[in-house]
This record gives structure tokens, C-alpha cells and sequence, in this order.
């Protein structure tokens, strides 16, 4: 089953696009017709209903132009009474929908596969309240991040997140993917920051546990499957988030390291010393700077010379006299024990933002490439690079056009391992590098999805990461809660 | 040759500023400070003029800036702005100590005092500082000092004594032709101030920072003005919507508009 699936993805590939004929069968879901268009317009307003070939292409594709649906209507609900309305009628109809945020998932999740329904949460955008005392803010799934973000910056809050998506995506598709970002090492998952959420289920029932309590253990608790479920057991439509203060001491480090070993040894000194100010490490080597600086205009490097590997350390913490002690005495034991060969600290916000920059603009970097293969494995930290000089040597004389880039959040041992190629080589280079990629993690009991999830690309590889029994009961779930499987199909389990 | 640079602290480009409750000022406790970003390309200029001509290996005396010193005047935090400068490549620091915000025109004649114990050939300024946006001080100093001066530099070229400079104007650009010494004030593109590396602000921890305060410069800051109070510029007013042109037309003869 891997391999006609790996088979058929690969000749898939060399369209660039997915298509019908992907070895992916249509399940069997009625197709949409003009009556059920006019039910929408009478459930949520003509207005809310999108036909028009212009205004679906936006929602047939993916942010990363790979995948492509053919979906015929759009709707944007301004409720959770008219989702709910929308899916009892799709359940009725057995008509297949698939959620969508801001469409800025990696893996073809958010996008329809061939005709679903796309149900749009944009339009349900509103900050609802926010708590000032136990720091609790409630707001629609389709707040977008920054906006939240911008909120609450005004009342001396911060979300507990923070993605280079943040200007488009919504707080409900972060959700539905338990999202991680850059300071999942100071806030901890997405899932514990969620303290309630209103959710429909797929016969537009909704589930109401929009609590804003801290603490809360009766029974069991539900949103905690629908967190990080990709939108197949339930649409979200409301969240209580727990946000911490807005502290105003951040402080920004780039070091340049020799070796993978000089790396680990700053994480573990950074961890060691700064402590419970760390609020950020992030690493990318040498031929990530490189990419950046060729791609994209007015970008340059942060150092002179050149080293194979950098690492960002960012603190975060309520007292600059504290912090930068701190920072001082940690500076001091890195130039002491040799692990650093060079470093800069930012001075002020505009240098803040630049050396930010060059680590968040690599994913876009990538993009003006031919071919770009992406992955997003957990691994142990010490295996991490060798994952990425495996791959290069495996690329290199068979594919001497192939470069292979590795950057991630290093201190939650996520790395995002990128191979480009020219549009040529994509064939040679797509054998040469799957399933070793997938199967080299599976043996370091590593995750083939750190943060992205499943979508519709690695529904083939979950099994690596999950063991069978526990498939098995995925299934039975998503039966109790969707029995006739109309919520984002062919996403997360495959052959449903 | 020895170049004098003033360094302001200021609150953070990027934070966003609010007015004190009771309107006396904006909300400066517990928010980010930094190096005022025009006094940062004043600093980055003086150093590179002292690597530049050291670079050209020119001879002694003739002409190269030897010499960087640092001075802000503020309160004692205003020495970790001094350090910035120092690990930015300023060889010795100056503060001058005052708690209270201070007009130009008193930091002006600090810095004249300044001028006058150290007796710099060049005086580099950022052209305004971020927070207060007042562009006088440069030039309030270049008056008091009896010197030409060159405001809202983009580029600075020196040949001895003899300097030329290219200031942005309203029209375009101005070549002026001038002899140090001179105080030069620094525009946005003048130069990209470089990041201080680990090195660097070891090395910045050993350099000398002298302390003074207008007393022992014998200057007196005294304001004569007062700040009656600060607000928020009003919040923009929601837009309305029209459903038609006839209803937009109706409206703007409403509003007098057309």
C-alpha cells in the first residue's frame, strides 16, 4: 500500500499539482446541487455564498501551490448557529465539507480534495472578551492571529503563539492543527493554552465547553481531541485562550557555531543559564543564509565571515537589570568554553527585527526555488543534523543540482528539512530521498509531522509514527463523532 | 583627529507608546529602551571614518579620526547606551548625569561643555531623536559653537581638514563643501549601523566611561518651558457604509462635501 501510494504521489508530482487521478478514488458523498445552493442562501444569506470561479480559486489551493481542489461553492458563516444549520444539512445530504482558517497549512489540509464544500470561518472573526485578571481572552475561530496579537499588545497580553503565518492565519485552524511556532519553548503546545471551545459537530450539534477556568478535570475532555484533529471531528467556532503578560525586556543573540556539537552546547548552556528567560532557539545553517541572501532582495548576512551553522537565542523577561545580567554572564561562558566562534547581540528593535528575518523569511526563500520537498520531523537533537549530512551525501553525485537545507526550532527538537531541486531532477530526487527521510525518523522514534500535521500529504506515513492500536482506535473515534465521514475526508486517516 | 558623537536613549522604535494616566507623559516604566536609531547611524559613521582612513594607510596627523568619544547625558541607565556605543567601535564614553528630561537647548550647551574639555574636531548627532522629533539640537550646537554645520547627512567624505557632504533636501540632494571643525547630523541613509558582535562588547566592558553633570560643566539646564500635558491623538472614527451611489451622492452633499 506504501508503495503504489508513493507511486502514484510521484507521478502526481510531475504535474506539480494533485489530481483525480492521484490513485485517490472520490468517495462516496452526493455532489452538490442548485438545490442546496439555495439552502445556503437561505441559511446565511446570499452574500455568504461563494460560486464565482474568481472568488473560489483563493480556496482551492494550498499556500504552498500544491495542492488544487475543485470545490464549486464557498460559505462563510457569521455564526455558530449557521454552521451548525450549514452541517445538519450537509450530514442530510451526505455532502463532504472541509473547514478552512486562513489557508496557510503546510500539507494540504485546509484545501478540498475534489468537490467538498469549503465552510470558511473568516467571517466569524470577532474578539469576544478578554479577562484582565486571570488573563483569559475569548474570541471566534477565524480571529486572525496578528490581529489578536495587536489586541491584546494594547491591554499588556500575548498570545501564546507565534507563527510566520501570523498576518493570515486564524486561531481555529492554529487550533485544529495544535500549531507550534517559535516560542512553544516558553508557552508550551497550543494545547495547553486552551482553556475552552465551542465546537459543531458534524450533525451540527454543538459542543459548548467554552470554560475559562484553569483548571477543570470532569470527565473527559473533549476539545483535547478536537485540538490538533485537523477539522475531521469537529468544526471550531469558539475558543477561550489562556494568554500571559506582555513582558517588555527581550533581548536577541546570534551565535555563530563551527559544528552541530558547538550547537548542542550552546541549547544546553542557553537552557542551562538564561533559564526561564529563553524564550526563542532557533537554528539554520550556512546554506540557509546563503538561499536567503540570493532570493530575496535587500537581505544580507549578519556576519562577516561565514560559519556552517547559526543559532538564535531570544529572552524574554520582566526586568532588563535582571535579564541582561543574565545575558552578560551567559555571553561570558560562551566565549570562555569556546562553543560560540562569533556572536551579536541586537541593539534596539530594528536590529531585533532583521536578524528575526533572516531565520523566518527562509520558508519563503524556498519558495522562489524549482522543486522544493519539505519535512518536518521531531528527532533527538544530537541526530538532527545527521539527518540533513545523510541526505546530502545520498543527493550528491546522483543529483549534483539538489541543495538540501536544515533551520528549525532547536530547542524543541524540531527540524524543517528542506531539499530543492531543478524541475528535471524532481523524480530522481523524490526516490532518492522517500521514504529514507520517513523511514531514517521512524527508527529514531522520531515524528514524520512535528507541527504541520497530516493533511492530505502524509496520511501514507502516519503509520510510522503511531502504532497500529492506536490507528485503530483514531478510526473508531472519528466514527463516533463523524459516522458518515463528511468532515475534511481524505485528511489525516487515509481510506476512510 | 578626535570626533565627539552624542548617544540618546530613547524609548524603542518598536514598541507602541502610551500617555501616562495622568497626561504629565508617555509611559516609559517597564518599556523597552534603546539607542536612538539616528544616534546609532552617528556612531556607525565615526567608526567607519576611523576605519576608512586607517584602511588607506594614510599617515599620521593628516587627517584620520583617532579618536571616538561616546557621551549621553541621562539618567544612570544612560550608560548601558554609552557601552552600545563603545561596543559599536566608540573608544571611550561620557556621561553627563541628569535624571530630568532635558530641552535641545540645554543638551546643546552640554554638549558644547563637553566639546570644549575634549575638544573633538568633528561633532556627530543623529538629526533628531525618535521620541521627541524636536531637530534643533545639531543645530542649536553648531550655533553656540560658532561651526558650519551639516544636517540630515547622507554622505560624508573627508580629505584632511576638508570635508564634503550630500544632505537630503526637500528638492533632492545638496553638495556642501565645508572646513572642520563641523557638527554633522546623520539622515536615515546615510549608513546601515553594523550589529555589535560578542567580541566587540567584551571588549566594550574594559573601556573608560567618564562621569560628570552639569553642575561640573558649569551649565544650567533650568527649562523655560513647561509641559502642560500630553494626549492621544483622537481614535479615527468608524467609516460608514453606502449601498448605492445615489445614497453616497446624498451623503456627501450632507457633509457638504460637493
Amino acid at each position: 500500500m506504501l508503495a503504489r501510494n508513493f507511486l502514484h504521489r510521484a507521478i502526481s508530482t510531475v504535474r506539480g499539482v494533485r489530481m483525480l487521478s492521484d490513485g485517490l478514488a472520490r468517495m462516496d458523498f452526493s455532489k452538490i446541487e442548485e438545490h442546496d445552493i439555495n439552502t445556503f442562501k437561505e441559511l446565511i444569506g446570499e452574500t455568504s455564498v461563494l460560486t464565482h470561479n474568481d472568488a473560489l480559486e483563493f480556496h482551492n489551493n494550498d499556500w504552498m501551490k500544491q495542492y488544487r481542489g475543485n470545490s464549486r461553492v464557498v460559505l462563510k458563516p457569521k455564526s455558530t448557529s449557521e454552521v451548525a444549520n450549514i452541517l445538519k444539512h450537509c450530514n442530510s445530504r451526505r455532502l463532504a465539507v472541509v473547514p478552512q482558517g486562513g489557508n496557510t497549512g503546510l500539507v494540504g489540509g485546509s484545501v478540498p480534495v475534489f468537490d467538498e464544500v469549503v465552510l470558511s470561518l473568516s467571517s466569524m472573526n470577532k474578539i469576544l472578551s478578554l479577562d484582565e485578571y486571570n488573563g483569559v481572552v475569548q474570541c471566534e475561530a477565524g480571529c486572525i492571529l496578528q490581529t489578536l496579537e495587536e489586541y491584546l499588545a494594547k491591554h499588556g497580553f500575548v498570545v501564546p503563539l507565534d507563527l510566520g503565518s501570523r498576518g493570515s492565519c486564524q486561531l481555529g485552524g492554529n487550533v485544529s492543527t495544535n500549531a507550534g511556532g517559535l516560542r512553544l519553548i516558553r508557552f508550551g503546545p497550543l494545547r495547553a493554552s486552551v482553556l475552552g471551545m465551542e465546537a459543531v459537530m458534524a450533525d451540527g450539534t454543538v459542543l459548548d465547553s467554552l470554560k475559562t477556568l484553569r483548571k477543570d478535570n470532569t470527565g473527559y475532555d473533549i476539545k483535547q481531541l478536537l485540538i490538533g484533529s485537523e477539522g475531521t471531528l469537529g468544526i471550531i467556532t469558539k475558543l477561550a485562550i489562556s494568554v500571559p503578560r506582555k513582558l517588555h525586556s527581550v533581548n536577541l543573540a546570534m551565535f555563530a557555531c563551527e559544528s552541530f556539537q558547538e550547537v548542542m552546547d550552546t541549547v544546553a548552556a542557553a537552557k542551562d543559564k538564561l533559564a526561564e528567560i529563553v524564550s526563542a532557539i532557533e537554528f539554520y545553517d550556512y546554506q540557509c543564509s546563503e538561499l536567503v541572501v540570493r532570493n530575496l532582495p535587500g537581505m544580507s548576512k549578519a556576519f562577516e565571515s561565514n560559519f556552517p551553522f547559526y543559532v538564535l537565542v531570544e529572552t524574554t523577561g520582566s526586568e532588563e537589570g535582571h535579564d541582561k545580567e543574565k545575558l552578560d554572564k551567559f555571553l561570558d561562558y560562551t566565549m570562555e568554553q569556546q562553543f560560540v566562534r562569533d556572536g551579536i547581540i541586537a541593539q534596539g528593535g530594528i536590529q531585533m527585527r532583521k536578524i528575526w528575518e533572516m531565520r523566518e523569511n527562509i520558508p519563503l526563500a524556498l519558495t522562489k526555488e524549482a522543486e522544493v520537498f519539505k519535512y518536518d520531523l521531531s528527532v533527538p537533537i544530537f541526530e538532527m543534523y545527521n539527518l540533513v549530512e545523510n541526505v546530502r551525501t545520498r543527493l550528491k553525485y546522483r543529483c549534483p543540482h539538489a541543495a538540501v537545507y536544515g533551520y528549525g526550532h532547536l530547542g524543541d527538537g524540531n527540524l524543517h528539512l528542506n531539499v530543492t531541486c531543478p524541475k528535471a531532477d524532481k523524480q530522481t530526487v523524490l526516490h532518492m530521498i522517500e521514504p529514507f527521510v520517513y523511514e531514517w525518523t521512524a527508527e529514531k522514534r522520531g515524528s514524520i509531522s512535528a507541527e504541520h500535521g497530516i493533511g492530505q500529504m502524509k496520511t501514507s506515513k502516519l503509520h510510522m509514527s503511531k502504532a497500529p492500536e492506536l490507528i485503530a482506535l483514531m478510526r473508531q473515534i472519528k466514527r463516533v463523532f463523524d459516522p458518515n465521514g463528511i468532515l475534511n475526508p481524505y485528511k489525516v486517516l487515509a481510506d476512510q | 583627529m578626535r570626533a565627539l558623537v552624542g548617544v540618546k536613549r530613547v524609548i524603542d522604535y518598536a514598541v507602541k507608546v502610551r500617555v501616562k494616566g495622568d497626561g504629565s507623559g508617555v509611559e516609559t516604566a517597564g518599556v523597552k529602551m534603546s539607542m536612538n536609531p539616528f544616534c546609532e547611524i552617528a556612531v556607525e559613521e565615526a567608526v567607519r571614518l576611523k576605519e576608512k582612513v586607517r584602511k588607506e594607510g594614510c599617515c599620521l596627523g593628516c587627517g584620520i579620526i583617532k579618536e571616538i568619544i561616546a557621551v549621553s547625558i541621562g539618567p544612570a541607565q544612560a550608560q548601558e547606551t554609552i557601552r552600545t556605543a563603545l561596543a559599536m567601535g566608540a573608544d571611550r564614553g561620557m556621561h553627563v548625569k541628569h535624571d530630568d528630561i532635558l530641552q535641545p537647548l540645554a543638551i546643546a550647551k552640554l554638549l558644547k561643555a563637553v566639546a570644549e574639555k575634549e575638544k573633538p574636531d568633528m561633532i556627530l548627532l543623529g538629526k533628531q531623536a525618535i521620541d521627541d522629533d524636536c531637530n534643533q539640537t545639531g543645530q542649536m550646537l553648531a550655533s553656540l559653537m560658532g561651526w558650519p554645520q551639516a544636517t540630515f547627512a547622507s554622505k560624508v567624505d573627508l580629505a584632511g581638514k576638508d570635508m564634503t557632504v550630500v544632505r537630503e533636501i526637500d528638492g533632492g540632494l545638496e553638495t556642501l563643501g565645508m572646513k572642520l571643525p563641523a557638527v554633522i547630523t546623520t539622515d536615515l541613509r546615510l549608513n546601515e549601523p553594523r550589529y555589535a558582535t560578542l567580541p566587540n562588547i567584551m571588549k566594550a566592558k574594559k573601556k573608560q566611561i567618564d562621569a560628570t553633570d552639569p553642575a561640573q560643566l558649569g551649565v544650567d539646564v533650568s527649562s523655560k518651558l513647561q509641559t502642560l500635558k500630553v494626549v492621544e491623538p483622537p481614535t479615527r472614527q468608524a467609516g460608514g457604509l453606502v449601498a448605492n451611489v445615489q445614497e453616497l451622492m446624498a451623503k456627501l452633499k450632507e457633509k457638504s462635501l460637493i
